[in-house]
């Protein structure tokens, strides 16, 4: 007997769980004006995700996906992406879709009840908002042939949660990228939750990443909540994909610190200590602590973001309440570019009664 | 006697059959510990315990193959997809496996499995949890389509879809799983499959629907009253195979019939239903048969859906046309 196949799994983390720095830091951490950056939309991330939890609460959206706790993650990959490369985001991807240019308003309309927020501003190429759990693995995967096809510089990035690795499609995307090898970086978000299921009970795999192996591409771990690990670890993932180099699959670690969605009642299948412990490695504060300490960020300057931010929040907020509302011909309009005849007499038919906002 | 929303009529049916057979088990994303996102497995796991009722990875062709897999062996699978608009990755083996494999094995081996999934449009949710489409189950041989649309029949109904020798998909609209509430007796009797119900006796017209439908099916009939149209309202609950003969004989009687359901309407399962009215009925008819369903387009985000939805006007004005009042 001999071995033929072995495999390692690396994980990589700057910031320790109190923003300290383990190692020497990459280079953009040195500079002053792209933390800052970094560590706005973070907050802004945070700022926008608490709003909508309130907006929830009081009926003006709908049920709605908390990002909160991964905003490292999601800001990490997003800045890592160039303009012109491809996202094909789950749904829980704020921050990532914003940095990208993604108006706020435009998400708050898709999450009530408004499919206009999905032709949204900024990153007119990417995919919108994906439910179907990780069928956007295959877009992205195509999505990626194009740029090859076409001979174009870029790449193809999808956001995909812990559950999502348990799909066929999942799979499918991993396998067909190492085969074609395709510009494509798929990125798992292991916030440990699949709404009750706990990644333990998703798969007995000691990592995500390592379902790489088996489709013949690198796969690596990422501290998730720290946002420099994360941008430095794509960094190289996309700059690598971009270059001809091939896919890869990384797997970011964090925590959902909120339930599923405002329809879901996480105190039902874990507990409160559990939630605590995970907010003690929460990416906010330990950036916070690195800018303080490298970059001289005061209590005056934090509160004065926020306050920024929340203005910022409250004026997409306005945009959004203030949009009048959709149109029912919308449906039909949209529906084909060539609209056949018989939905054009439905169109009709539809014209004659009007929308009731609640049943 | 308990009074149930519909939700809790499955629960109540699950827990009995759960309790008389030993065959039965449950399982799917979040229906464990969580008790299902619509709660209609509460408390299943603590009473029943984590082998017969269990929570799986997420990912719904592997829950539809488990599923024809234990039944196979004997087991009597109650499998859930936690949302219509998530349950296409099993259709492959709905349509390739649970269907065919009595026919195929020439009886060697059956798939008495039951799919639950909550369907159709109603509770303001995101993308992909609206979805009806029960018509792609209908159209296929072999699997039966079971939609309740009351408590007293989502017990009866799924009673009877456990213990029916092959695959049922069993359809729960969400719309209505917490709507109003029946006197349940849970009894363990079940009710007949492959039966429409007569729900309102009438002479001018009769109204078909399913589902949730049926809540606006029945409001225009008692509006419909008041204005001097006496509907006969039947719930088709099995959409395939479909109960040709209570059909035929209420529209026998009335000479006209209209079909309500929130599906698109072309491809519909009332598009069969239209079929075999003009096809063995057509000596009946005295109008021609009308559909009042959801547009052929995808159904709309939270804002619009009620207007994707056949609503009571909408049937009232069909239903005037149809007997020329």
């Amino acid at each position: 007997m001999s071995v033929v196949a072995q495999f390692e799994i690396t994980y990589t983390q700057f910031l320790d769980e109190h923003g300290k720095a383990q190692k020497e830091l990459p280079e953009f951490a040195a500079d002053a004006d792209q933390m800052a950056r970094l560590y706005r939309f973070m907050m802004l991330t945070r700022v926008f995700d608490r709003r909508c939890i309130n907006l929830q609460r009081t009926g003006q959206v709908g049920t709605i996906a908390s990002s909160r706790g991964q905003e490292a993650a999601q800001i990490g990959v997003a800045a890592a992406m160039q303009p012109e490369d491809v996202l094909a985001p789950s749904y829980r991807e704020h921050g990532a879709v914003i940095w990208r240019g993604v108006r706020m308003s435009q998400l708050l309309a898709v999450w009530g009840g408004d499919e206009r927020g999905h032709n949204w501003d900024g990153p007119r190429r990417d995919f919108p908002y994906c439910v179907p759990i990780a069928t956007q693995c295959l877009h992205a995967a195509g999505a990626a042939l194009a740029i090859k096809m076409r001979g174009q510089p870029n790449c193809a990035v999808a956001l995909c949660g812990d559950g999502a690795t348990s799909e066929g499609a999942f799979y499918e995307a991993l396998n067909a990228a190492g085969a074609m090898r395709l510009p494509v970086v798929f990125m798992v978000t292991n916030n440990r939750y699949a709404i009750s299921m706990p990644v333990e009970g998703q798969t007995a795999a000691a990592t995500l990443a390592q379902k790489a192996i088996a489709a013949g591409i690198p796969g690596e771990q990422v501290d998730g909540n720290d946002v420099i690990a994360v941008r430095h670890v794509l960094d190289k993932a996309l700059r690598k994909a971009r270059s001809g180099g091939g896919p890869a699959l990384i797997e970011a670690l964090s925590y959902r610190l909120e339930d599923h969605t405002t329809a879901d009642d996480a105190t039902r299948y874990r507990a409160a200590s559990e939630v605590e412990e995970a907010g003690r490695r929460e990416p906010l504060g330990r950036t916070r602590r690195l800018m303080e300490e490298r970059f001289g960020w005061s209590d005056e300057r934090e509160q004065a973001l926020i306050k920024e931010l929340e203005a910022e929040v409250e004026a997409e907020v306005e945009v959004y309440l203030n949009t009048p509302r959709p149109q029912l011909e919308d449906i039909f309009e949209h529906q084909f570019g060539n609209m056949p005849a018989t939905l054009a007499a439905q169109r009709e038919i539809a014209r004659r009664y009007p929308v009731a906002e609640h049943g | 006697m308990p009074s149930l929303t519909l939700v809790e009529a499955v629960n109540q049916a699950l827990t009995w059959e759960m309790a008389h057979d030993d065959s039965v088990v449950v399982f799917g994303e979040d229906v464990g510990v969580n008790g299902g996102v619509f709660r209609a497995t509460l408390g299943l796991q603590e009473r029943f315990g984590a082998e017969r009722v269990f929570d799986t990875p997420l990912a719904e062709a592997m829950i539809a193959g488990l599923a024809v897999g234990m039944a196979s062996q004997g087991l009597k699978p109650v499998p859930e997809i936690q949302f219509m608009g998530f349950i296409y990755p099993a259709l492959d083996q709905i349509i390739s496996h649970a269907s065919r494999l009595r026919n195929r094995t020439r009886g060697r081996l059956t798939c008495p499995m039951v799919l639950r999934a909550p369907f159709g449009t109603g509770i303001r949710a995101p993308e992909h949890h609206s979805e009806s489409t029960e018509a792609l189950f209908a159209h296929m041989p072999g699997v039966r389509v079971v939609i309740p649309s009351s408590p007293v029949r989502a017990y009866g109904l799924l009673l009877s879809a456990i213990r029916d020798p092959d695959p049922v998909v069993f359809l729960e609209p969400k719309r209505v799983y917490r709507a109003f509430r029946q006197e349940v007796p849970d009894n363990g009797e079940g009710l007949p499959l492959d039966h429409a119900f007569v729900t309102r006796e009438g002479t001018d017209v009769t109204l078909i629907s399913w589902g949730a439908s049926a809540l606006e099916t029945w409001n225009a009939a008692a509006e419909l009253a008041e204005e001097g149209v006496d509907c006969e309202v039947i719930d088709m609950a099995t959409v395939s195979p479909l109960d040709k003969d209570t059909l035929l004989e209420s529209v026998s009687r009335t000479g006209r019939a209209m079909i309500v359901h929130e599906a698109a309407v072309s491809g519909g399962v009332g598009a069969e239903i239209a079929a075999i009215l003009a096809s063995e009925g057509l000596y009946s008819l005295e109008a021609p048969v009308a559909r009042v369903a959801g547009y052929d387009a995808v159904p709309p985000l939270a804002r619009m859906e009620y207007g994707y939805i056949p609503s009571v006007q909408r049937i009232k004005d069909a239903v005037h046309e149809s007997v020329g009042s």
